[in-house]
């Protein structure tokens, strides 16, 4: 725990044979965010039986999602491509009826150079019905990438910047009074309204004798911050749990700040306004393309944060928010210190220990980062694809944390090799190895713990309230193996396997 | 194209990697994209197998398309030789690399060169069989490389064993209790007297394969697995095979009849065989020995018989039932329900389109209609339609049977982790027979508890959730924060909402809002 290091991040890259989810899997929690949209995968039965096993139960609770299955004829192209999906999805709307329908290309759609997009545009006109396309295929990608394909696509969707923004007065720099700040969510709380219909009765209202106001204060500044009346509109992008989105949307509203939408939103039918004077920030760090898709082609401004996975990572991105509007962060420090010590006791579990990532998700530079605050030490982090630029604050970050904490810094290992990593893994003996579930029950028989890796992808991790559940994951096997301790046998394999 | 949600039986390369991976020392490298590798994540999860499973991709990217896989595949393959020193590699095709149209057979030729290993190419179309079919073709296709290997090294080995003795072929991973089965089978064979030769691929090693022929007969417990491995034996070294499925009490009563008439069969043969020379003549085990095991067997260590005789199973005569599956475990389960049962089966299907003449010449006259399909809504539609009592089927028909309040057995893969048990839970042989009895009894009595239950109003318990602390206390919930409890999935929400509660309690706070539950939260873990 002693070694300080002084050097940057190393950054590698080894042969990508590496074990990861297809990134078609981003169907599984897309059809459950955008409650109106359906996704059809065009793939082969390879694809669909991915899906059914990979994403287990769902698949029986009538997903609004399906495979249109290639068969024989579609691939040596003796079926009119464009007949058999107008057929399937004409299917489709008499079946469910949804907003949109988003079509998943695949490896084998690239490789018999399907023109989805081509396609897409004609069909929409004859079936009045939008079309989306998103070549999520495991040739370019990996994972978590397929949201961002998807996102990608659904930012040229978003209706354009001031088509319906409602004309607001500019009123100088410092507004008069506790102008009530427009509810950007329906489900986002104003504060000053009082309690007819459906209204949310504001704490400020009620410092009555009963309430500790204590208590809240690490929610709600006591002198919350004006609105930033002529805030430009922020947009936040990222598919998270509408709970997350929630909490997320109230932190910055704590903080003054509006927050005018989310890609994806609920409904595919009320995708937020982008474009000229519109900010954009990310809440996930597999976001590049949308990203990019962001600045380029609906000329949006990108505010590159840390991102919100963990109470330090929650406040770097609060922060930066904060500095790209010019508002003070109010209470952010104390908030900060609060979640923390309402960890101390996962915290005592995981000082000290190390931590090895497989890599799979792209969550792993936030998580490691999170991890090393914790007071764990990172041997490494294996990632899928490491965009530099997108990623940057978040490196910064966890070089920083690192160099706080004194500990050396991981090497970061790009498309890594499984066989070389397990190889590393026996030599380092890590205290956790982060992993996917083709390398978990092997690794635990051989005495290595392991946290299977996708259950961060679906787990609410994001912002200060859910702090805890990243612990509670990652301290889950520790905990296990304190309460196995002294049976003697942690080891499972034959010598010599 | 074709609008599916759900399949029965998975790709082809699926049905090659589990043959592949069941052997031990053979690894299989897929030529597929990035991701195509999750049959690892089922064998290792499913099976809660605990040594890597040795299947790796040699990765289609971008590159691939452009230029094709070059150097790449042999590199993996030879790299994989040098760091595994497998007996065998078998390069498996998947659908995407099948389009590309690549020349793998070149590749494996070259690769074989420069490995110890051998080094073959899985021979199976993707667009026309699926994983069973495959399955099927890559066994035998393994046989039968290793016994023209060992025929052109003059290592092939057709001396009969002394004893008679049999191969077990087609027991294999994420099969459905196959684990289990493959043991009673043993156990079974070694009641009457027959060694086993080898079994295979399960366990098996390729190196051992140029003694398959040393085994008197065969045996292939399942259709789908092995059949055409049992056929190219039979045809190549003349050794006979047993196909009867030992599933129920009359079939297993069958299979031992087949396996007394082959081994009486293969001893004439003898004659003209060595065997006379083997170090000690089998003088064998008689007709009269083998009937009579069948009858101790049947009337007093399975249960099944009895079981089919008493009170309980009494009740259960004309009750309707539904069987869906694979072929194997459909025809048989039908068979037992209407011959060792009295269950009527309204309806018996398959998914196993391919074996669909087998299948209706199996259970003709053991049910009211047979239904070949490999598409779920149709056998969901049948299964209201008919509205049986019990169904017996695969893990689509258990949820099937949830939504429609019927109780389900399962008989048959697909399936989840559930039907990989720990405990010993074989399908075949005796102490099939007593597991089979269990599974129809039970799923049978679920129903009809339930049934009862709702005549006589329920369980006579209080509603817990209906004591709401709120009451109690004076605190209230406001919209959002009830908005926001209704989100949370019902299974945890009683917990949530309790410890919501009882924070806002300790806090004097009135109203529980969006930002109290939050709070609650974060201070609690709630």
């Amino acid at each position: 725990m002693s070694i300080a290091s002084s050097e940057t991040l190393t950054f590698e890259c080894e042969t990508g044979n590496y074990h990861t989810f297809c990134p078609i899997s981003c169907v599984a929690w897309l059809y459950q965010k955008i409650e109106d949209s359906f996704f059809l995968v065009i793939g082969t039965k390879t694809c669909g039986y991915f899906l059914q096993n990979a994403l287990g139960v769902m698949i029986f609770a009538e997903p609004r999602y399906a495979m249109a299955e290639l068969e024989e004829g579609d691939i040596s192209a003796q079926l009119n491509d464009y007949k058999e999906l107008k057929r399937l999805c004409s299917q489709i709307k008499q079946d469910r009826n949804p907003s949109v329908i988003v079509w998943i290309g695949t490896c084998t759609t690239e490789i018999i150079k399907m023109d989805l997009e081509g396609m897409a545009p004609r069909l929409e006109a004859e079936m009045g019905i939008p079309i989306v396309v998103a070549r999520a295929n495991g040739l370019d990608y990996a994972f978590t990438q397929g949201e961002d394909t998807v996102l990608a696509a659904m930012a040229h969707r978003c209706p354009p910047l001031g088509a319906s923004v409602e004309e607001q007065p500019t009123r100088g720099v410092s507004p008069v009074g506790g102008a009530p700040f427009e509810a950007a969510l329906p489900s986002v709380p104003r504060p000053n309204e009082s309690r007819h219909g459906n209204a949310h009765k504001g704490l400020e209202g009620q410092r009555g004798p009963g309430l500790a106001a204590p208590i809240l204060d690490g929610l709600r500044p006591p002198e919350a911050p004006r609105p930033h009346s002529n805030q430009p509109p922020l947009v936040l992008f990222g598919s998270l749990p509408s709970t997350v989105a929630t909490q997320l949307t109230m932190e910055l509203n704590n903080q003054g700040i509006e927050v005018a939408g989310w890609l994806p939103s609920q409904r595919y039918l009320d995708l937020p306004a982008l474009g000229e004077g519109a900010y954009v920030c990310g809440v996930n760090p597999f976001l590049s393309r949308t990203a990019t898709t962001l600045m380029r082609r609906r000329r949006c401004k990108l505010i590159g944060a840390p991102f919100p996975i963990g109470p330090d990572g929650t406040r770097a991105w609060i922060e930066k928010i904060c500095s790209v509007f010019g508002v003070q962060p109010c209470n952010l420090e104390e908030r900060e210190e609060r979640i923390w010590s309402g960890l101390q006791d996962y915290l005592e579990l995981v000082r000290g220990k190390s931590v090895f990532f497989m890599g799979d998700n792209l969550l792993e530079v936030s998580l490691a980062r999170f991890l090393v605050r914790c007071g764990m030490v990172v041997y490494e982090v294996g990632i899928p694809y490491m965009d530099r630029r997108f990623q940057a604050a978040e490196l910064e970050l966890l070089e920083r944390t690192c160099h706080e904490m004194g500990v050396p810094l991981p090497r970061i290992v790009e498309k890594p090799d499984n066989y070389h990593q397990i190889q590393r893994i026996r030599e380092l003996q890590p205290d956790l190895a982060i992993t996917g579930m083709a390398h978990a029950n092997p690794l635990e028989a051989r005495g290595i713990s392991t946290k299977w890796s996708v259950e961060f992808t679906f787990a609410q991790i994001h912002g200060f309230t859910n702090s805890r559940d990243i612990l509670e994951l990652v301290t889950r096997p520790l905990r296990r193996n304190q309460s196995l301790q002294g049976l003697g046998w942690a080891s499972l394999v034959k010598p010599g396997v | 194209m074709k609008l599916a949600y759900w399949m029965y039986a998975g790709p082809a390369h699926i049905g090659t990697l589990r043959v592949a991976s069941s052997f031990k020392n053979v690894h299989a490298i897929m030529h597929a994209p990035l991701g195509d590798d999750y049959f690892n994540v089922m064998r290792s999860m499913l099976e809660r197998e605990r040594d890597f499973t040795p299947v790796t991709a040699s990765i289609v990217d971008r590159h691939v398309l452009a230029r094709g896989s070059q150097e790449k595949v042999v590199e993996n393959i030879t790299r994989k030789d040098k760091e595994e020193q497998p007996d065998l590699i078998i390069l498996t095709p998947t659908c995407t690399s099948s389009i590309l149209q690549e020349d793998l057979q070149n590749f494996v030729d070259r690769a074989a060169l420069e490995s110890d290993s051998d080094v073959i190419l899985a021979d199976v179309n993707h667009y026309r069989v699926n994983e069973l079919q495959a399955a099927d073709r890559t066994l035998e296709q393994v046989v039968r490389f290793y016994t023209e290997k060992a025929r052109k090294q003059g290592n092939l080995d057709t001396n009969r064993t002394s004893h008679p003795s049999a191969n077990i072929i087609g027991v294999f991973t994420l099969g459905f209790h196959n684990q289990h089965d493959s043991r009673e089978l043993k156990r079974l064979l070694n009641d009457l007297g027959i060694e086993i030769n080898e079994v295979i691929p399960e366990g098996g090693s390729v190196t051992r394969l140029k003694n398959l022929g040393r085994a008197w007969f065969n045996v292939v417990p399942y259709r789908e697995v092995g059949l055409m491995t049992a056929q190219y034996l039979e045809r190549e070294l003349g050794i006979p095979f047993v196909s009867t499925t030992p599933m129920g009490v009359i079939d297993t009563a069958t299979f031992v009849r087949e396996v007394a008439s082959v081994v009486a069969r293969a001893k004439e043969h003898s004659h003209d065989v060595d065997l006379r020379d083997g170090p000690s003549p089998w003088t064998g085990v008689s007709h009269d020995q083998f009937e009579a095991y069948i009858e101790e067997q049947t009337r007093f260590v399975s249960q099944a018989a009895w079981f089919s005789r008493s009170i309980d199973c009494q009740n259960l005569t004309g009750k309707k039932a539904v069987v869906f599956g694979d072929a194997t475990h459909a025809a048989a389960m039908t068979k037992i329900l209407a011959r060792e049962m009295g269950v009527r089966v309204s309806c018996s299907g398959t998914y196993c389109k391919h074996d669909a003449d087998w299948f209706r010449e199996q259970v003709q006259g053991f049910c009211d209609e047979v239904l070949i399909t490999d598409d779920h809504t149709q056998v969901g539609d049948m299964i209201a339609r008919i509205e049986p009592a019990a169904i017996f089927g695969t893990q689509m028909e258990r949820h099937i049977g949830k939504r429609l309040d019927i109780p389900c057995g399962v008989i048959s893969a697909p399936v989840h982790i559930q039907n990989f048990p720990l405990g010993y839970r074989p399908f075949l042989g005796y102490e099939g027979t007593n597991q089979i009895a269990d599974l129809v009894y039970n799923s049978f009595t679920l129903g009809m508890e339930d049934h009862l239950l709702e005549i006589f109003g329920g369980h006579d318990t209080k509603e817990v959730v209906a004591r709401s602390l709120s009451t109690e206390t004076g605190i209230s919930w406001a919209t959002d924060g009830l908005a926001e409890l209704n989100k949370i999935p019902g299974f945890v929400r009683g917990k949530i909402k309790r410890n919501t509660e009882r924070f806002a309690h300790e806090h004097n706070i009135t109203e529980i809002t969006l930002e109290v539950m939050y709070a609650a939260k974060e201070a609690a873990g709630a």
